[in-house]
C-alpha cells in the first residue's frame, strides 16, 4: 500500500509539474497585463515600474525559473489583481467550492443510489420506469440552461429563494440543486445497469436459498458489489465539481474557484491562475487516492 | 398415497421468452424421503435443474411460469405458500449447494459472515453463529477452521470452496440438502472427497439429498434412486442399479452406452522416430514452478493425453508449445529445429503444422464472425496453403469433413450447439492442414452423447489425415478409450508415461493408482466394491 502510494504520489507530480509548464507559458499568450492593469493614457516609466516591479521585464524563461524556485518553497507569489498572496484568495474560493462539492455530491450518492438500487429491483416496473425517465433527463439537461430557468422561476416569479451569493442556507439551495440534477441522472443510471447485473449473479442465488429477505438481499449483497463501477463514476463527477462548477458558479455568483479561475483569466492575474490550477489538481490526486482506498475496501480481492 | 418429505407432483414450468415459450419441465413428478438419495440425471437442457428451483423459489417470474403442479413439503403445498413462509422454511429446513462455489459466494464478504447468515437469518444470535461456524467449518473438514472464517472465497481452493457451500448449507441441519452439479467443476480426486463427505454428512444427519447431475459414475456412486430426465420429460425412473443394468427408454440406454470408459483400449505400437521431442523444459510463474524438467515425446499419427489434476501444468505444456508463453528452460525438436529457438518467420511456417482447439468453443470463436470467415481466415494469415476462388469450395468440404454441412458456413457461432461448435473449432484448426492438433480439454463442456460423437469424429480424422493428437484432459474415462499413449502430470512434473493398457491395468505410480481410483464408474456394482474397498483399506 506505501509503495503504491509513493507511485502513484511521483505519477502525479509529474504531471502537476508538465501541467503548470502548460499554464504558465499558455497564460502568458493572453497578453500583457500592465495593458489592463495601467490607464491608456498611462507613461512609458509607470508601465516600465509595473513590469519591473511584477518581473514581467525578464525574459519568460527567467520569469518561469523564478517562479519554480519561489514554489519550492510554497510561494504562489502574489496575485496583481487582489494585493494579497495568490495561494490565500485560491483557498478562499476553493474552501466554497468544496463545501459545494461535498454537499452536492453526498447528496447525490445517496439518492442515486436508493433510487438506483430499488429501479434495479423490479426491471421495468412503475418506479423503475420513473426513475429511468427522470434520470435520463437529468444526464442530459444542459445545467446552464437550468441554472437560468431556476432562477426566473423561483426566485423572480415566486420570490422564494435569493439570485446569487452567498450569507443564508437559503442562497445554498438553488446552485446544489442544480448541480444534482446531472450527476444523480448519470449514477442512477450506472447504479441500476450494476444492480441489475449483480442481483442476477450467482452469490445472490445462494442467498435465496438461504432464506434471506429482499432488502438484505439488495442493500447488502447485490449493492456492495455494484459499488465499484459506481466510485469510478462518482470519483469522475466529483471531480468535475471540484474543477470548479464555471458556469453554474457563475451564474449564482458563487464565490467559488470556477469563478475565481474565470476572473482570473479575464484579468491576467497569472499567479491566481496558476496557483488555482494547482490546489485543485491537487485535490483530485487526493481524489483519486481516496477512490483507491475506496476500492481496496469495498472488494477484498483488490490489494495495491 | 403415503407422505413423503418432498414431493413434487405433476410441475409443469414454462419460460417467456424473446424467441417464444419454452416448455422447461412437462408433467414432472418426483419425490425424496428422508435417509434417501435420490439423483436427477440429464443432460444441459433437459430441465434437471428446474424443478429443484422451483422448490427453493429460484425461479424468476417473469420469465419463468409455473404452469401446473404442485409441491408438498412436509404436506404442505410450497406453491401456494407466501414468501415469507418460503423463506423461513429455505435455508433452514431446505438448502442448496450448487456447481460453481466461486460464483455462489459473495466475493466481498468472510465466508464466516456468510455461513454465520444463514443462522442469523433464521435467529440465531450472532456471536453463537460465530461458535457454531467454526464447528462446521471443523466437521467439513477445512484446515485451520478458526482462521478460515476470517478469509473471502478467493483465498480458498475449488474444493474448499464447495466444503464452504457445504457447511453453509448444512448450518441449521436441513431435511432437505439439494446438489445442484457439486462436483463438476472439481478434479476427480477432489470430487470423490466431496461425495464422500456428502455421503458421511447424510447418514449422520439422516436428511434427504437431492443430487442433480449429468454424470452417471456420480449416480452410481451415491445415490439410492434415479431419475432421468430428457427435454423437460421424465423418461425413466428407478434405483440406480436396476436403470443401470436394464434401461427401458431408448434416451436411457443411449446415455449409458455414451458414457466413456468402456471401449476397447488402444494398442497402437508407436512409430519408430517421435515426430516431437521436449526435452528439460522448465517455466517458472515467480516462485511458482509451473513446468519442471518436463520431457515428453509425440510419435507420428498417435494420440498422446496428458492428465493430471488442475495446477499440475497440462494446459501450461501445451501453450510453450505453441509459444503463445516463452518456456524458461528446455528444447523442443520438431523436424530438426528448435521450436523454442524459432525466429518470428519460422515461427509463423511450424504454426501451420501445429494447431490447438480449446476448452470452450463459445468462447474461443468469434460471435461476430460467419462460419466461412472464421475457418477461412486460417488463408488470409497463411495466403500460401489455398488461393481465394477455392476457399468457398474448400470451407464447405472442412464442415462436412467434420460433420456439419456446407450451408452451415454462412450462419455464425450462436447459431449451433455446443458439439456443434466444436466441429466447427476442429474444422478451423484442420483449415491449416496441422500435422499435430493440441486439444486443451476439448470434449469436457460437452454432454456424454456430443462427447461420444466429437471423439469418435477425431478418432476418423487422425486415421484420414495422418494427424497426431495431444489430448489434455482430466476426465480419465474419455482418455482411455481415445489415447494411444498417456503422459501423468503432477505438481509441473511428469508422474509416469506410458501406453494406455499399461497406466490404467497395471500403473506404477501411487500418483496415478490414487487418480484412477478416485475416477467414477458408471456401474454402481462397481462403485459399489470399490467403495467397500476403501472402507477396508481405511480400517
Amino acid at each position: 500500500m506505501k509503495q503504491f502510494l509513493g507511485k502513484r504520489a511521483v505519477a502525479s507530480a509529474v504531471s502537476l509539474l508538465g501541467l503548470v509548464v502548460l499554464v504558465f507559458f499558455l497564460s502568458r499568450l493572453t497578453g500583457d497585463p500592465t495593458d489592463l492593469y495601467l490607464p491608456v493614457d498611462a507613461s512609458v516609466e509607470s508601465r516600465e515600474q509595473f513590469r519591473e516591479l511584477h518581473g514581467l521585464n525578464d525574459p519568460l524563461v527567467m520569469q518561469f525559473v523564478n517562479y519554480l524556485g519561489d514554489l519550492v518553497r510554497f510561494d504562489f507569489g502574489e496575485s496583481i489583481r487582489r494585493n494579497e498572496p495568490a495561494i490565500d484568495a485560491v483557498l478562499r474560493g476553493f474552501s466554497w467550492t468544496l463545501t459545494l462539492a461535498v454537499i452536492t455530491m453526498g447528496l447525490v450518492t445517496v439518492c442515486a443510489i436508493t433510487f438506483g438500487a430499488l429501479a434495479a429491483f423490479n426491471v421495468g416496473g412503475r418506479f423503475d420506469r420513473f426513475a429511468t425517465f427522470v434520470s435520463l433527463i437529468g444526464a442530459s439537461a444542459p445545467d446552464f440552461w437550468i441554472a437560468i430557468v431556476a432562477i426566473v422561476l423561483f426566485s423572480v416569479n415566486l420570490g422564494w429563494l435569493p439570485t446569487s451569493g452567498t450569507g443564508t442556507v437559503w442562497h445554498w439551495v438553488l446552485p446544489v440543486a442544480v448541480l444534482f440534477i446531472r450527476p444523480f441522472g448519470l449514477i442512477l443510471q450506472v447504479v441500476r445497469g450494476s444492480m441489475i447485473s449483480a442481483l442476477q449473479s450467482a452469490y445472490v442465488k445462494t442467498a435465496r436459498a438461504k432464506g434471506v429477505g429482499n432488502r438484505p438481499i439488495i442493500f447488502v449483497h447485490a449493492l456492495r458489489n455494484a459499488m465499484l463501477p459506481v466510485i469510478t463514476v462518482i470519483g469522475d463527477q466529483a471531480a468535475a465539481l471540484l474543477n470548479g462548477a464555471v458556469v453554474v458558479e457563475t451564474i449564482f455568483g458563487f464565490p467559488g474557484v470556477g469563478k475565481l479561475m474565470i476572473d482570473s483569466i479575464l484579468q491576467r492575474d497569472f499567479t491566481v491562475i496558476l496557483a488555482a490550477i494547482m490546489v485543485t489538481a491537487f485535490a483530485i490526486f487526493l481524489m483519486n487516492i481516496l477512490i483507491d482506498i475506496a476500492y481496496a475496501i469495498l472488494d477484498p480481492r483488490i490489494r495495491y | 398415497m403415503p407422505d413423503h418429505l418432498l414431493d413434487v407432483r405433476n410441475l409443469s414450468v414454462d419460460f417467456h421468452t424473446a424467441r417464444g415459450t419454452v416448455h422447461a419441465v412437462r408433467d414432472v413428478s418426483w419425490h425424496l424421503d428422508r435417509g434417501e438419495v435420490l439423483a436427477i440425471l440429464g443432460e444441459s437442457g433437459s430441465g434437471k435443474s428446474v424443478s429443484a428451483s422451483a422448490v427453493l423459489d429460484l425461479i424468476d417470474c417473469p420469465p419463468g411460469e409455473i404452469t401446473s403442479g404442485e409441491i408438498l413439503f412436509d404436506g404442505r403445498n410450497l406453491l401456494t405458500m407466501s414468501a415469507d413462509a418460503r423463506r423461513q422454511i429455505n435455508g433452514k429446513r431446505i438448502a442448496m449447494i450448487f456447481q460453481d462455489p466461486l460464483s455462489h459466494l459473495n466475493p466481498v464478504y468472510t465466508v464466516g459472515w456468510q455461513i454465520e447468515e444463514t443462522m442469523v437469518v433464521h435467529g440465531t444470535a450472532r456471536d453463537a453463529a460465530r461458535r457454531e461456524t467454526v464447528e462446521l467449518l471443523r466437521k467439513v473438514g477445512l484446515p485451520d477452521p478458526e482462521g478460515a472464517v476470517e478469509k473471502y472465497p478467493h483465498q480458498f481452493s475449488g474444493g474448499q470452496r464447495q466444503r464452504l457451500m457445504i457447511a453453509m448449507a448444512l448450518a441449521l441441519k436441513p431435511d432437505v440438502l439439494i446438489a445442484d452439479e457439486p462436483t463438476t467443476a472439481l478434479d476427480v480426486t477432489v470430487q470423490a472427497q466431496i461425495l464422500a463427505l456428502l455421503q458421511s454428512l447424510q447418514k449422520e444427519t439422516g436428511m434427504g439429498l437431492l443430487i442433480i447431475t449429468h454424470d452417471l459414475g456420480v449416480v452410481a456412486e451415491i445415490a439410492h434412486r434415479v431419475v432421468v430426465m430428457n427435454e423437460g420429460e421424465i423418461v425413466e425412473r428407478g434405483s440406480a442399479r436396476e436403470v443401470y443394468h436394464n434401461p427401458q427408454h431408448a434416451y436411457t440406454k443411449k446415455l449409458i452406452s455414451a458414457a466413456p470408459g468402456q471401449g476397447a483400449m488402444s494398442e497402437g505400437g508407436q512409430g519408430p522416430e517421435p515426430m516431437l521431442s521436449m526435452r528439460g523444459v522448465t517455466k517458472t510463474y515467480g516462485a511458482f514452478h509451473a513446468i519442471d524438467d518436463l520431457d515428453l515425446d509425440l510419435y507420428p499419427n498417435e494420440t498422446l493425453a496428458i492428465v493430471g489434476e488442475s495446477g499440475s501444468g497440462k494446459s501450461t505444456t501445451a501453450k510453450l508449445l505453441l509459444r503463445l508463453e516463452e518456456a524458461d528452460a528446455g528444447e523442443a525438436h520438431y523436424e530438426g529445429r528448435d521450436i523454442f529457438k524459432l525466429s518470428p518467420k519460422e515461427l509463423y511456417e511450424m504454426r501451420r503444422d501445429i494447431q490447438m482447439v480449446f476448452q470452450d468453443p463459445t468462447q474461443s470463436l468469434n460471435p461476430r464472425m460467419s462460419v466461412y470467415k472464421i475457418i477461412s481466415e486460417a488463408w488470409v494469415i497463411h495466403p500460401e496453403i489455398l488461393p481465394k476462388p477455392r476457399w468457398r469450395e474448400r470451407v464447405a468440404e472442412l464442415l462436412e469433413q467434420v460433420g456439419l454441412e456446407a450451408e452451415h458456413m454462412y450462419r455464425h457461432p450462436h447459431q449451433f450447439s455446443g458439439g456443434q461448435r466444436q466441429r466447427i473449432a476442429i474444422a478451423r484448426a484442420l483449415a491449416l492442414e496441422p500435422r499435430i492438433i493440441v486439444c486443451d480439454e476439448a470434449v469436457s463442456a460437452l454432454d456424454v452423447s456430443i462427447q461420444a460423437q466429437v471423439i469418435d469424429l477425431l478418432h476418423r480424422l487422425k486415421d484420414e489425415l495422418n494427424l497426431s493428437y495431444i489430448f489434455i484432459a482430466h476426465d480419465l474415462p474419455v482418455v482411455r478409450d481415445f489415447a494411444d499413449r498417456v503422459l501423468v502430470m503432477q505438481k509441473g512434473k511428469v508422474v509416469e508415461v506410458g501406453p494406455v493398457r499399461q497406466i490404467f491395468e497395471s500403473p506404477r505410480e501411487d500418483y496415478t493408482r490414487n487418480l484412477l481410483a478416485a475416477s467414477l464408474d458408471p456401474d454402481p456394482d462397481v462403485q459399489a466394491e470399490r467403495r467397500a474397498a476403501r472402507l477396508e483399506a481405511a480400517q
